[in-house]
């Protein structure tokens, strides 16, 4: 309102039209932003609305939209379960030692690529990249057959485990998060760095010293990235767990709460709810680094 | 190793012990370093990820048991079959369907954000961005629901308009609809945030030049807005185009290919065969399908990435 006021006080006419133009096309603004918003959050409010309901109020013929008894059996029954306890378990180990794995492999990658050039450095930047480009259904079918070939082998039983995952997941998360790293590291001055190594620092005192504190929140963007693809990665527990104490959480709640055509919808709500969770907590508190790591990798060069 | 091999000679009156010397001067090498630095990536790289897919050429020359060399046999086998031709035509209307819709989105209410003044925006840009941070299995799930056949959210809520209930899953036309409207919901935050960096990153003197040339608004959108954001959505429109191709989790959650194998992806089919038939060279071979496509976008996305590398 107070840029209308100041237009308003413009010396010609047609600025005054300019503002008014201007307040409609902010009122237009909001109507459609409204519409919008609608769309994108009604699978999660209607996630919500459904795993307050009780079985009986689900398959009653009334306003789907709305909770007229509500109830929270749906989340009692599911976090007393040993079984959905045991996924977001799976989940959570998984998805930690993956932010861990991938911190330690591409914080000190991209270190390399961004400050010391080096035969083949420029070509494995690239190489980094387009590895970013390949998608897990690509390679879960040959990942597949190397596990059952290397457990033929070695007699190390690899599929059916969840810890498998630990290695599998970092194909997913390294090659983004070294190449956003890079982006970062590159945006420090030379000039802190050289004065480190003039004044005697080795290349690791000088990587966790400068570049690491500088560059705190794109190293902190990349730790959400992998930490949220981790947590939603669907296929390839799909394909290499079976048994149902070494599901994740995507997995778990598809396959063992639907039982044939019977679908427990009020638990299956809660458990996506649940499982939409973490991801959702750590997104509202730390929203602007996760926007910063998502725009950093196509935005920076 | 050769300046290694000099250098020790230099040193060799040195008072200091020769090897502690020469491991130490080969460690204080740049080159030395930085080769130890990325040796986990390079390692990762080329056993996780190019290994997979050299192993995957290999495997689909293999016959169904996998005891036997059969070269182009599955290939040929592929190119028979009426499903295979079916499914590349959906995972071609699904990719570019869904990509033409998430960028549109994207661009319009990237412009409706980037109206709303300065704090406001904040809480907005939060909103809409919800739909990518929920794991995409998650969300399927509440989409499957609200698109249940007897108990449905929309079938309810359309019979008020006295809109008979409609088949989402059931009927081929509704169920390709159905997974490309989930994956634009899911997609469409992705493009809003690029084009919205986009948006901001076009200084404000340009728009005010062109207001003071008289330029009204589709001018100013055609000759500053999308000229200056040309390369953002060239790169976005290209990685999407990747990962909608790709796509799994949508499909095989809302409707697992059919109904009759008709909302079948590359991804949904190439699991259907390899993993749930277990044919693994077939598996294998319908994903490499996806090779060429990949390809010819990474191409272009590498292009621009490196055109942009040297202006900067």
């Amino acid at each position: 309102m107070s840029t209308l006021t100041i237009d308003k006080a413009g010396p010609t006419r047609k600025l005054g039209s300019m503002s008014r133009d201007r307040a409609w096309a902010l009122r237009w603004s909001y109507v459609f932003l409204v519409l919008f918003a609608i769309f994108f959050l009604t699978p999660p409010v209607y996630m919500l609305i459904t795993s307050l309901k009780s079985s009986a109020e689900i398959s009653a013929a009334t306003n789907p939209w709305w909770v007229f008894h509500p109830t929270l059996s749906n989340y009692v029954e599911l976090l007393t379960s040993n079984q959905f306890l045991r996924f977001f378990w799976n989940s959570s180990i998984i998805s930690i030692v993956v932010v861990i794995v991938t911190m330690l492999i591409s914080i000190p990658a991209a270190f390399a690529l961004a400050r010391m050039k080096f035969w083949g450095s420029a070509t494995l930047a690239t190489g980094v990249f387009l590895t970013y480009l390949i998608p897990d259904s690509l390679l879960f079918i040959p990942l597949f057959k190397m596990l059952a070939v290397i457990q033929e082998f070695t007699g190390v039983t690899l599929l059916n485990r969840w810890y498998v995952l630990v290695f599998i997941y970092p194909t997913l998360t390294v090659p983004f998060c070294t190449w956003i790293m890079i982006g970062y590291f590159a945006s420090i001055p030379k000039e802190l760095d050289e004065a480190a190594i003039i004044d005697g620092a080795s290349w690791l005192q000088t990587l966790l010293r400068i570049f690491i504190p500088v560059a705190l929140p794109g190293l902190i963007a990349a730790t959400i990235f992998a930490f949220t693809v981790s947590w939603a990665q669907f296929l390839y527990p799909l394909v290499f767990t079976t048994s149902i104490d070494q599901l994740v959480l995507p997995v778990g709640i598809t396959t063992t709460l639907i039982k044939g055509d019977v679908f427990n919808w009020g638990q299956i709500m809660t458990g996506a709810l649940l499982g939409a969770a973490p991801p959702l907590v750590i997104y509202a508190f730390l929203m602007d680094y996760y926007i910063a790591g998502l725009t950093a990798g196509a935005t920076k060069g | 190793m050769a300046d290694v091999v000099a250098e020790q000679g230099r040193r060799v009156s040195s008072a200091r012990p020769r090897k502690a010397t020469s491991l130490r001067n080969m460690l204080g090498r740049k080159s030395t370093v930085a080769f130890l630095l990325t040796l986990p990536l390079i390692l990762l790289i080329a056993l996780l990820v190019l290994y997979p897919a050299f192993y995957s050429l290999y495997l689909a020359t293999l016959n169904k048991a996998m005891t036997k060399f059969v070269g182009l046999g599955n290939f040929t086998f592929l190119f028979k079959r009426e499903t295979f031709w079916m499914v590349v035509k959906q995972s071609c209307i699904f990719a570019i369907t869904a990509v033409v819709f998430k960028a549109l989105i994207g661009f319009i209410v990237a412009h409706f954000v980037h109206n709303i003044p300065g704090k406001k925006q904040r809480k907005w840009r939060g909103m809409l961005l919800v739909p990518w941070v929920i794991p995409p299995a998650m969300s399927t799930l509440a989409w499957l629901w609200l698109f249940d056949p007897s108990y449905s959210a929309f079938n309810y809520t359309l019979s008020f308009f006295g809109v008979g209930p409609i088949p989402w899953l059931g009927d081929t036309f509704w169920a390709r609809f159905s997974v490309i409207l989930v994956n634009v919901w899911y997609g469409a935050p992705f493009f809003l945030i690029m084009y919205l960096a986009a948006l901001k990153s076009v200084p404000d003197q340009l728009y005010e030049a062109a207001a003071i040339d008289g330029a009204n608004w589709w001018q100013k959108m055609w000759y500053v807005t999308l000229p200056m954001m040309r390369n953002i959505i060239a790169i976005t429109t290209l990685f999407s185009l990747i990962v909608t191709f790709a796509n799994f989790d949508i499909v095989r959650i809302l409707t697992s290919g059919g109904p009759l194998d008709t909302t079948h992806l590359f991804a949904t089919w190439a699991f259907q065969v390899g993993i749930q038939s277990s044919d693994i060279p077939l598996g294998a071979c319908v994903s490499l399908f996806m090779v060429p496509i990949l390809a010819v976008a990474a191409v272009f996305i590498l292009r621009d990435v490196s055109k942009r590398g040297n202006e900067a």
